[in-house]
C-alpha cells in the first residue's frame, strides 16, 4: 500500500521566478515519473529564514503532498542532494491525523482564496455605495 | 532557615497559583501539531528559543512529544530560530 507523503523544501532566493518554477517542475516530474501520485502542492514564495542558511536570509519554500511507496522518497531525496537550487529539503510520512489535517489546511486555504477573490470582485460596489451614504448623510445634515 | 516565603520568592512570578494547568491539545481536541506554523510553535518556545517543559505549559506527554517534534521539524525548515535573544519581541 502506498503511503502518504509531505515534502517542503527551500530554494536559494538567487533564483529569478521563472527559474524557480522551472526547479520546481523538475522535481514534480521526477515524483510522477516514479509513479507517485501529487495529491496537492503549495507555493509560499519568498520567505525570510528564521536563520541565515549557505548566508542567504530568504528562500521560496514549495510543498508536495504526494502518494507513492517508500522508495520514491530515496530518489527525491538524492536528487534534492544533488541539485545545488535547493538549499533544504524535508520529508515526512503523513499519519491519517496529518492527512485529516491537510485536508482541513487545504479547505481553508481555497476557502481563503475564494473569498479574497469575491471580496476583490464585490470591492468597488460596496464602496461606492458608501459613498453615496455619505452624500446622503451630508445631504441630511444640511437640511437639518 | 529557608521559611517558606522565601522558597515562594524563588518560585516563577507569571505562574498563576491558583489556575489548574490543562493540556491544550486534548482540550480543544487538536490530533495534530503542524510544524509548518511557526507562529503558533512559538507558543511552545521561550524568548531563546527553548522548547518550555511541560510543567509550564501543562502539555500533556502525549503532546509535549509531538510539540517537540515539530518544533525540530520547524527548526530545520528555518520557520523557527535553533537559537535568539528575545523572539517573542520580534
Amino acid at each position: 500500500m502506498a503511503n502518504q507523503y509531505e515534502t517542503v523544501f527551500i530554494m536559494t532566493p538567487v533564483l529569478s521566478e521563472d527559474q524557480m518554477k522551472e526547479t520546481v517542475q523538475k522535481f514534480e516530474k521526477i515524483l510522477t515519473d516514479k509513479g507517485a501520485e501529487i495529491v496537492h502542492q503549495e507555493n509560499w514564495g519568498l520567505r525570510k529564514l528564521e536563520y541565515p542558511i549557505q548566508k542567504k536570509s530568504s528562500g521560496f519554500y514549495h510543498l508536495f503532498e504526494f502518494k507513492a511507496e517508500g522508495d520514491v522518497v530515496t530518489e527525491l531525496e538524492l536528487q534534492y542532494r544533488r541539485d545545488e537550487r535547493i538549499m533544504r529539503f524535508l520529508t515526512v510520512s503523513m499519519d491519517k491525523y496529518a492527512i485529516a489535517y491537510a485536508e482541513k489546511r487545504r479547505n481553508i486555504r481555497n476557502e481563503k482564496a475564494a473569498k479574497a477573490q469575491e471580496e476583490a470582485a464585490a470591492a468597488p460596489a460596496p464602496a461606492a455605495e458608501a459613498t453615496e451614504e455619505v452624500k446622503n448623510e451630508t445631504n441630511q445634515t444640511e437640511q437639518e | 532557615m529557608a521559611q517558606q516565603s522565601d522558597i515562594k520568592y524563588i518560585a516563577p512570578v507569571a505562574v498563576d497559583i491558583q489556575r489548574k494547568k490543562y493540556c491544550r491539545f486534548k482540550k480543544s481536541g487538536i490530533k495534530y501539531i503542524d510544524y509548518k506554523d511557526g507562529e503558533f510553535l512559538k507558543k511552545f518556545v521561550n524568548e531563546q528559543g527553548k522548547i518550555l517543559p511541560r510543567r509550564l505549559t501543562g502539555t500533556s506527554l502525549k503532546y509535549q512529544k509531538k510539540v517537540a517534534q515539530a518544533v525540530k521539524r520547524a527548526r530545520h525548515l528555518a520557520l523557527l530560530p535553533f537559537v535568539t535573544d528575545n523572539l517573542k519581541t520580534n
